[in-house]
């Protein structure tokens, strides 16, 4: 990532909007995933989290400090993190669903990373030299993660009969939401008209491919599809979107303009 | 491993029962040892009051960092930047981090971490007062990088060398990161007093509050310390606690004039005939209060450990149902 390498002009508004859904998607989930930092059923687990939470937010450092470039209104990481209301944010809905318990935290590690990990792999050869570099270095860090997740999830669907339990509602509980993943976007057209990333439908089946054998494993079984589709990536979020900004902003917004 | 790391086995099959205790050679080897300055090891025999007061200290040190984790993490998810959240994120969990250096180094004393994690919840064991004061503004984040995190690397820094080999190594790792916390801290309260007059008011409020608590971490008088005298034969304690609390006092007034914040004692000032800082009385009533469960937050940072455990049960226990369905299906694989 020299200063040479870094694209600091975008193709097209919907390339800006590409890079900022994914800094949001690492930011929200990473600030969810912090939140079992001193809270884990196990030490090791208060290590893992966090371990893969500050990972997410290296991701968002990266990606919106790209995005703010690329738009060049000014706006740095932070101007993005905490000066932005809730339709301002594209991340997916799924991100920004409350951790409820570590059943549905580690699968929503494990199915949002086996997304992140195909994102990565596409945007290594993106026109986009910047995006591309950040790929390079996330993909690793997706694999870990995919790696831990999924050996939980499979833990946990195969331990107990409570563990079996809980495991099951998790995955009846996300998975409607991760039909978000793959609707169309005017933001995916431009983007993958320049050449910057892949039009996020084309994944789906990829997607499914690593997610199917991971719920075989942990016997779990696959939810009925449902008409269902959130909206987070368009603007449009949950109940939980709010809170989590309220919390998350709160000292830059009682504190306009002060540095820290 | 995580299902071995829940319950170690008892005792190294190739170490002298520590039972043994009235043996006048071993004690004679264990006291030349300690004398030369070497390190006892977990394969050593060592008497079985050296290893109950490593116990005791070793694990309530675990405890502190488990418990300290809480306090600072009351900050993680409202961090004011994301260069912030990062750091303070980071160093949260190095706390948890030294927390298992520090039971990894008592389970080499014949104690499993289930069973000191029992005492902690259960109320029997102790662990720093300090972390029963609450965090109520973003500078307690950087004032406990600068002053708590301060206080304990003078307490650990001669346990570096303390006789007890698996617990002095780990001090030499936690040590290297209290310090990168210690200036973390100072820098972040550096740009909180270059900022706004709020933000100037948010750290002299801070510093307030955890002034006292933090010169109280050395403990007691050197007066009215128990276990010292004993303590210090063995090489487990170097330093008196009134050596140390001076220490720390003469470092920390000149840092806090390049902040520009003022200690809360009016008593505080330059003795040129002890070449130290004279300070105002400490209220060990408070102290004692504290220690005795009477502050602030004790009921609720013992309940939020208990919330963890209690909650995290049928995680455990799906892991090691896992595990041992694995195994039996390896087996009959095999
Ligand atoms: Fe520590
Ligand atoms: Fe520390």
């Amino acid at each position: 990532m020299t200063e040479m390498a870094q694209q600091t002009t975008a193709t097209s508004p919907g390339h800006v909007e590409y890079v900022m859904r994914m800094g949001d998607n690492a930011l929200i989930l990473g600030q969810r995933t912090a939140e079992w930092c001193g809270h884990s059923p196990v030490l090791e687990e208060d290590m893992a989290l966090a371990n893969m939470a500050l990972d997410l937010i290296g991701q968002a450092r990266m990606l919106l400090t790209h995005a703010g470039r690329l738009e060049g209104r000014g706006r740095d990481e932070d101007a993005l993190a905490f000066q932005r209301n809730e339709p301002a944010f594209r991340n997916l809905t799924l991100c920004e669903l409350p951790n409820e318990d570590f059943a549905r935290t580690m699968l929503r590690i494990a199915l949002f990373s086996r997304f992140q990990l195909l994102l990565w792999e596409r945007l290594l050869s993106s026109t986009d030299s910047e995006l591309a570099a950040i790929a390079a270095k996330s993909i690793k860090e997706a694999r870990y993660h995919a790696q831990h997740s999924g050996d939980w999830v499979v833990r946990l669907g195969d331990g107990t009969e409570e563990s079996h339990r809980r495991a099951q509602a998790a995955l009846d509980y996300l998975w409607p939401y991760t039909a978000e993943f793959f609707i169309p976007s005017a933001a995916d057209e431009a983007a993958a008209e320049a050449g910057v990333g892949p039009l996020w439908s084309t994944l789906e089946a990829d997607w499914e491919a690593a997610v199917r054998p991971l719920l075989e494993e942990a016997m779990l079984s696959l939810p009925a599809p449902v008409p269902f589709r959130s909206q987070g990536k368009f603007g449009r979020h949950s109940e939980h979107m709010g809170h989590l900004l309220a919390e998350m902003q709160y000292l830059q917004r009682i504190h306009p303009g002060a540095r820290w | 491993m995580y299902t071995q790391a829940l319950d170690l086995p008892q005792q190294n099959p190739e170490g002298r029962p520590p039972s043994l205790a009235e043996n006048p050679a071993w004690q004679a080897e264990f006291d030349a040892k300690i004398d030369a300055g070497g390190f006892i090891e977990p394969k050593d025999w060592m008497p079985e009051a050296y290893r109950k007061t490593l116990v005791r200290q070793i694990s309530q040190h675990a405890h502190s960092e488990i418990v300290g984790m809480l306090p600072e993490g009351n900050w993680i998810s409202r961090a004011p930047t994301l260069k912030r959240k990062a750091i303070l994120l980071a160093k949260v969990q190095d706390e948890g981090g030294h927390g298992l250096y520090l039971y990894a180094a008592a389970e080499t004393l014949g104690v499993s971490r289930d069973k000191l994690t029992d005492a902690l919840l259960s109320g029997r064991a102790k662990y720093s007062s300090i972390f029963n004061y609450p965090t109520l503004s973003w500078a307690d984040v950087g004032v406990i990088g600068w002053l708590v995190d301060g206080a304990a690397i003078m307490n650990q820094i001669p346990l570096c060398k303390c006789s007890y080999g698996p617990y002095a190594r780990a001090m030499v790792r936690i040590c290297k990161e209290e310090s990168f916390h210690q200036r973390q801290g100072f820098d972040a309260l550096l740009q909180l007093m270059q900022g706004t007059e709020a933000q100037r008011e948010m750290v002299q409020d801070a510093v307030n509050r955890w002034w006292w608590p933090s010169i109280m971490m050395f403990g007691p008088h050197d007066s009215d310390s128990t276990h010292t005298g004993q303590n210090t034969r063995w090489g487990i304690k170097r330093i008196s606690n009134d050596d140390l609390r001076q220490k720390f006092i003469d470092a920390t007034v000149k840092q806090a004039e390049v902040l520009g914040v003022t200690l809360p004692d009016p008593e505080l000032k330059w003795n040129e005939q002890r070449g130290h800082y004279d300070f105002g009385r400490i209220d060990w009533e408070e102290f004692w209060n504290v220690v005795n469960g009477h502050g602030q937050c004790n009921v609720d940072r013992l309940a939020a450990r208990r919330k963890a455990w209690d909650d995290g049960a049928w995680v455990r226990e799906a892991a090691m149902a896992h595990a041992d369905k694995a195994a039996r299906r390896a087996q009959a694989a095999a």
